[in-house]
């Protein structure tokens, strides 16, 4: 269960106002807003991670949070499966290899465990962030739009590799992609200096395909909703 | 191409060196031509490779005293942030001061051996090795610090898996500064006060009237320079290997 509400603050300036955002366990809730009204800062709040911003309100996060960023955060100098394990290691615990190595072999990765970051392609590069973040096995996990420097087709591919994935966790997904929230997301909100809302999303259960007519209507009218602040 | 003109320019600055001494008819105890000092270095082989052997000496022992020193120095700052307090400041006015000015405090406090030749070169290795190495340790990537305080790392472990590794490019950097001052120490110490070593022999030459021995000691000196420098640039390179 995570709960933040309140307003969120850079110095004496409100970032985001009004926020009213609960994800209920198990669930997906999808974050949108305009680029610097700190979505990644309230992903990094929920992780626990130190932020520039004030939030004045409360912060409930009930569980162990793991964050997969835009930036894959691989070890440049590591192997796949060096990066994978590097959590276990990082807290002096043995590292599971055998697990690690099952993990990039479901993610497609089998045969590329011993490469280094440079020598993969960015939607690999993402896989292997990815399964760095199953192997820590936890409850609660932050997306902060972590599929955005992808091609259109990877991203897709990876949507759905992360949906099957991190079924039955609570997600928090951190967007640009009206898309990508309305295909995998329970809930979504839209934040911003003028106030938080929720925006409409199918009935159906994520993930949702791709050619959905829901989706697609769900996406026009998440486009709408995020055109119109600037336009008023 | 590039290993071409390494082997092409000193042979043409050699060729223009006996040229000047042929042509202009420069006396030999102002400037030898190269084949006069080629001929000090073959009759002097043996007591230049002894006085060689103690400079040498000197320079490898100060350079790991002073790696090693600087290296447990910068990983003390970066785990400690009470070592920080009481060391950062220490490490920035020592960077101001021209070390080589302790010279003769070093003659004066270790004697005209190899002792103080050693501390010579160790402190001017040390300071650059620390000071830049504790400067990469401080600076890990936003994003791998992110990661490691993530996965609730250890600072230990955090310091050997991510800035360490992180901070090689840049140690490798430090080594190669400190590969270019450290042969300045060593001579600047046996010009202070020595009783041995290719500096030492220089100014003993230069006083007898010997200066064809003077440039064989001063060419052995350049190749020792060259030598430690392309070895700190292989070990440069291997910092950075699998980076990018």
């Amino acid at each position: 269960m995570i709960r933040i509400t309140g307003d969120l603050w850079l110095e004496d300036r409100p970032l985001a106002r009004g926020l009213d955002l609960t994800c209920a366990p198990g669930t997906w809730m999808g974050i949108l807003g305009a680029s610097g009204v700190g979505k990644s800062t309230l992903g990094r709040i929920v992780a626990g991670l130190p932020v520039p911003a004030r939030l004045q309100g409360t912060a409930d996060v009930t569980g162990a949070v793991t964050l997969m960023g835009q930036q894959d955060q691989l070890l440049p100098w590591a192997s796949a499966l060096d990066n994978v394990t590097i959590g276990a290691r990082l807290r002096g615990q043995r590292p599971d290899r055998d697990r690690a190595r099952a993990l990039l072999a479901e993610l497609g990765l089998a045969g590329l465990e011993a490469r280094r970051p440079a020598h993969l392609s960015g939607g690999q590069r993402q896989r292997v962030a990815l399964a760095r973040t199953l192997i820590e096995d936890r409850p609660v996990i932050v997306l902060d739009e972590p599929f955005s420097a992808l091609d259109a087709g990877t991203r897709a591919q990876m949507q759905d590799l992360a949906a099957r994935h991190l079924a039955g966790r609570t997600v928090i997904l951190i967007t640009h992609d009206p898309l990508e929230a309305a295909r995998l997301c329970h809930r979504a909100v839209l934040i911003g200096p003028a106030g938080s809302r929720a925006l409409p999303l199918p009935a159906t259960a994520p993930p949702r395909a791709l050619d959905d007519p829901a989706v697609l209507a769900a996406q026009a009218a998440l486009f709408a909703t995020l055109v119109r602040p600037c336009a008023a | 191409m590039r290993s071409l003109n390494l082997a092409l320019v000193p042979l043409i600055a050699l060729a223009l060196w006996q040229g000047v001494v042929w042509a202009a008819g420069v006396p030999p105890f102002i400037l030898p031509g190269p084949v006069r000092v080629a001929q000090a270095l073959a009759s002097n082989a043996a007591m230049l490779a002894e006085q060689a052997r103690f400079t040498l000496a000197n320079l490898a022992m100060g350079m790991s005293a002073g790696i090693v020193l600087g290296v447990v120095t910068a990983i003390n700052l970066a785990l400690s942030p009470a070592a920080r307090w009481l060391m950062r400041p220490m490490l920035v006015a020592a960077q101001a001061v021209p070390v080589f000015a302790l010279a003769p405090v070093l003659t004066l406090w270790l004697g005209y051996g190899a002792p103080s030749k050693v501390v010579m070169v160790a402190l001017v290795v040390y300071f650059p090795v620390a000071s830049v190495l504790f400067d990469a340790l401080m600076r890990p990537p936003p994003a791998l610090a992110d990661l490691a305080r993530a996965m609730g790392a250890r600072p230990w472990r955090d310091l050997v898996l991510i800035r360490l590794p992180h901070a090689l490019p840049a140690l490798g950097s430090g080594l190669r500064l400190a590969a270019v001052q450290a042969p300045f120490a060593v001579i600047v110490g046996e010009w202070v006060g020595s009783s041995r070593g290719l500096g030492h022999l220089m100014l003993m030459a230069n006083g007898r009237g010997q200066p064809d021995l003077m440039f064989a000691a001063l060419a052995l000196l350049a190749a020792m320079g060259l030598a430690l420098f392309a070895l700190a640039g292989a070990v440069q390179r291997l910092t950075e290997r699998g980076r990018g």
